[in-house]
């Protein structure tokens, strides 16, 4: 099968390999070409975000105004903070360079003058890696002024990275662009949505590093060749990482559509003692996790994992195996999205505290059987009712692992215990640590 | 004690600012590279910080408050942070942390009496795939065990 966004080409993190491998190519031609034909290319190709949304890049691109009396933005999603995923820093380490060109081929076609590629700060090595690649890209002309005499085109671009500091809501593409703007990452309520009023109240387009790396095979080879990768309403490859109870967790770079138990025994390599698998959360922690006797013939794609009962999200998949402690496993992740609700909506700053509280509590086998309904009720608050879907993101996992997975809960919740009122209403968010005073 | 950046900081802050249209965007990398130098985001900074950049010290009070990676007081030598989330989990990513916590005598955001070490129990770190993890400063440190982490501490240790 050949692989699009992480190919086998050794050191083809080196530009000059790259190079040689036909780099830079894809780009050349793009700029022959009218920035709408290049979204035409993109949007025919069926190129799918690979942030989450699972949104067409051509038809986003297609929303920037053509207009050019205020500054364009590109901006490109490497905040990648959603447990059990961990493919873009593939990316940056392994082929920076189709990054780049991506990057060049996307801003062109939406005429922006400058990419800011948002990367989480304990990704210091692999900013690092990619700054290098970026300078080596400027150094040949490839980027920024010159890249105007390199390619024989009126369009230049310069590509800044934009360093994260530990906020996993700045994934959220409002929060981003807050974050990049140098503000707390609080999502923005949409509309106005990005490609009318993003950066500085400019227009802006958000994209995801895999998505981005998809452009420039897409643009070599034509959208048609591209459309016929994998399932054809979600085509291309993906890149999925597989983690937890298997015995080769990595990223595999596969045809979307590929069988989820292909992609856990075949190419994981199993379950770790070939034990039997409990549950599955298939797209990264947010999404609704599925039950061992419910994977046979899962496909991996948009469309067959919604009707499978959950969703593709990053293609974070993590395996669980029969032993597993899913009340540990479900307080853990509620632990996850409490501590980054942003804040600003009541429902998901309060009931993500809430969630976690609960789930602590059925930890430490001081649960009841209404607990459960609690929990339930408490999540399809949060649903819904938040500027943004971290809302969801932790809402889903709460509601479907307690619904597919209710015997064990309710094993966990074995006796009745009558609590005393323990918990008061109160702003759950902490901010930890008490402040150094400002000396003046 | 007043802050203020080394020639080499202040040439990449101001370079890094040029990169927006508006001076306050540089806020974030302004804190990294004092973290850098100074260890630690104290009040001095966030003076200087503001200053330069003409943005008011509530704002940036808000900004290091909002992202966990900004040390709000000053922490170890070698700041580790071990990941406890689900896949880090379900791999010993709590034996992991429990034994470095026991190892070292000091809880979450504490840092030893030497100086020498601060622990944190970080939030994914996008090592799910080779979990579990322990990070050293910038450094990750993946696929380990105890024994491993043994071995780095003990490493760290001798460094100093």
């Amino acid at each position: 099968m050949e692989k699009i966004v992480l190919p086998d080409i050794e050191n083809l993190h080196l530009i000059d390999i790259y190079i040689a491998n036909g780099g830079f190519e894809a780009a050349k031609k793009a700029f022959a070409k009218t920035p709408d034909d290049i979204i035409d290319e993109v949007k025919k190709s069926g190129l799918r975000g690979r942030g989450g949304a699972a949104f067409s890049a051509g038809l986003k691109w297609s929303f920037m105004p053509k207009s050019n009396d205020k500054p364009k933005y590109l901006c490109i999603n490497g905040d990648e903070s959603e447990p059990g995923s961990f493919k873009d820093r593939q990316i940056f380490e392994y082929n920076p360079h189709q990054l780049i060109e991506g990057i060049l081929i996307a801003a062109y076609a939406i005429q922006a003058k400058i990419t800011y590629i948002y990367i989480r700060g304990e990704y210091h090595k692999w900013i690092k890696l990619l700054q290098k690649a970026l300078d080596d890209a400027y150094a040949k002309g490839y980027v920024g002024e010159k890249m105007k005499e390199t390619f024989g085109t009126d369009f230049a671009c310069d590509i800044y990275i934009h360093k994260g500091a530990g906020a996993y809501i700045c994934g959220e593409e409002s929060a981003l662009m807050n974050s990049i703007e140098g503000k707390r990452g609080y999502p923005r309520v949409k509309p106005p949505f990005p490609a009318q009023n993003g950066l500085w109240g400019n227009p802006t387009t958000i994209n995801n590093i895999e998505t981005i790396t998809n452009v420039p095979p897409i643009i070599n080879k034509g959208w048609e060749w591209f459309s016929k990768i994998g399932e054809p309403k979600h085509p291309g490859t993906l890149l999925f990482g597989v983690s937890g109870h298997v015995n080769k967790p990595g990223v595999y770079e596969l045809p979307s559509g590929t069988l989820l138990t292909d992609i856990i025994y075949n190419y994981a390599g199993g379950v770790i003692g070939d034990k039997q698998i409990l549950c599955v959360i298939p797209g990264g922690s947010s999404m609704p996790p599925l039950r061992g006797d419910q994977l046979e013939g899962v496909k991996m794609d948009a469309e067959s994992l919604r009707a499978a009962g959950s969703a593709i999200g990053t293609g974070g998949i993590i395996v669980m195996d029969e032993d597993t402690d899913l009340v540990q496993v479900l307080a853990r992740i509620s632990h996850f999205y409490h501590h980054e609700s942003c804040g600003q909506c009541t429902p998901c700053r309060e009931g993500t505290g809430w969630l976690e509280k609960i789930l602590r509590r059925l930890e430490r086998g001081e649960g009841s059987v209404s607990d459960l309904d609690l929990l339930i009720s408490v999540a399809s608050n949060i649903e819904g009712n938040t500027i943004c879907a971290l809302g969801e993101a932790a809402a889903w996992p709460v509601r479907f692992m307690v619904t597919r997975f209710r015997d064990y809960f309710e094993a966990r919740v074995g006796k009745e215990v009558t609590l005393s009122v323990k918990n008061k209403v109160h702003s759950m968010r902490h901010t930890a640590i008490p402040l150094a005073p400002v000396t003046k | 004690m007043e802050f203020k950046y080394s020639e080499e900081n202040q040439k990449k802050l101001d370079e890094i600012v040029s990169h927006y249209p508006h001076k306050k965007a540089g806020t974030m990398a302004a804190l990294w590279l004092a973290q850098e130098q100074n260890g630690w985001i104290s009040g001095e900074v966030m003076e200087e910080i503001s200053a330069q950049l003409e943005v008011t010290l509530e704002e940036i009070l808000g900004v290091i408050t909002f992202y966990t990676m900004y040390n709000k007081n000053p922490m170890g030598k070698f700041h580790l942070q071990v990941c406890t989330n689900v896949s880090c989990m379900l791999r010993g990513g709590y034996q992991i942390y429990d034994h470095v916590k026991n190892k070292l005598g000091i809880g979450n955001m504490q840092v030893t009496d030497d100086k020498l070490f601060s622990l944190e129990e970080v939030e994914c770190m996008g090592s799910c795939g080779t979990a579990p993890m322990i990070a050293v400063n910038e450094d990750y440190y993946e696929n380990i065990n105890i024994e491993d982490v043994e071995k780095i501490l003990e490493s760290l240790k001798n460094k100093n």
